[in-house]
């Protein structure tokens, strides 16, 4: 059986600990970076991360888009929506289509 | 174009012939191959679209329920009451192909159905605020991991769908015209061996019947 996790600072992803989710507290981009790269290796399917820390971490994450496992996935921190997530998927349908139609 | 650097003989000749056709057959077939994937691509990515913000939407609320939690209750009473969870949550993968991409679907289990059941804590100590965060983050999680299927969906596609269209590519604008000019080649150059051979044969008869009359 897979996990799941969630990356992202303590206000941000406090609640999901509730839910049995496995969390992880990162409040520097360099303890980010290496939950991020630890977790790929165990057995978590899905890892969400907080897009305040994600916003500088793109090659980590860039890293495992070809991959099946782990599918890493954006949320909004505690502060807001910073568009990366939705920037993400245009950035998808741009390497498809070569162009951004939607 | 370039032509390939093949020795111009008959032999070469009829593998080029064999080759341009499969060429063109898999040219066809890898372009049908991509635009299926676009069909069902650009399906998935508005679905991803949309449940992007209506996740995004849900959490921001979940976030402004759990400040007015942490405003009420102290920090070190917040993470106390969350820190030992009652609920666990175990995912299952299983795969599902679309156009020869495996793309994953996520059923997660958790041990506890009740949702009720979720609060790892007594409430006479904590606020009610707390217990409306939670129970509306453990609402949002259903969206969540279908988010995070759609998602990885469309990155897998994504991928694929660059790999054929160069493929596509590489043969419509590379391969074939290569290939066509070589065969071009190979056949000038054979014609070409054929009439100075002629020319050769003709030459010689002329020279013994030069000879003959002389003597």
């Amino acid at each position: 059986m897979y996990k799941i996790a969630v990356i992202g600072d303590r206000d941000s992803v406090l609640g999901f600990k509730a839910l049995g989710l496995h969390v992880v507290f990162a409040e520097e981009l360099l303890e980010a970076r290496r939950a991020l790269h630890e977790l790929a290796k165990e057995d978590y399917a899905v890892i969400y991360i907080t897009e305040d820390l994600a916003v500088n971490m793109s090659a980590d994450i860039d890293h495992y888009k070809d991959a099946v496992t782990p599918a890493i996935i954006l949320i909004p921190g505690k502060t807001g929506s910073l568009g990366i997530g939705l920037e993400q998927v245009n950035n998808s349908v741009e390497r498809a289509v070569g162009a951004n139609i939607l | 174009m370039a032509r390939l650097n093949v020795n111009p003989t008959r032999m070469e000749l009829s593998k080029l012939k064999g080759r341009i056709k499969s060429a063109r057959r898999n040219h066809k077939l890898l372009k049908d191959k991509r635009d299926e994937l676009m069909k069902q691509f650009l399906e998935i990515v508005r679905q991803n679209r949309d449940l992007r913000i209506k996740v995004e939407e849900a959490l921001m609320r979940a976030h402004g329920s759990f400040t007015v939690a942490s405003a009420v209750m102290s920090p070190e009473m917040l993470e106390q009451s969350l820190i030992y969870p009652k609920q666990s949550v175990s995912l299952g993968i299983s795969y599902k192909n679309i156009m020869s991409v495996d793309v994953p679907r996520y059923d997660y289990k958790t041990e506890n159905d009740d949702p009720s059941e979720i609060f790892p804590y007594g409430f006479a100590q904590t606020s009610g605020e707390l217990d409306d965060a939670v129970s509306e983050l453990s609402q949002i999680l259903t969206d969540m991991l279908k988010l995070a299927e759609i998602e990885k969906s469309v990155q897998l596609l994504a991928q694929e769908i660059e790999k054929t269209r160069r493929r596509v590519n590489a043969l419509e604008y590379v391969m074939i015209p290569q290939l066509n000019e070589t065969i071009k080649y190979i056949k000038m150059k054979l014609d070409e061996n054929e009439r100075s051979n002629t020319i050769r044969l003709m030459k010689i008869k002329d020279m013994m019947i030069e000879e003959t009359r002389g003597k």
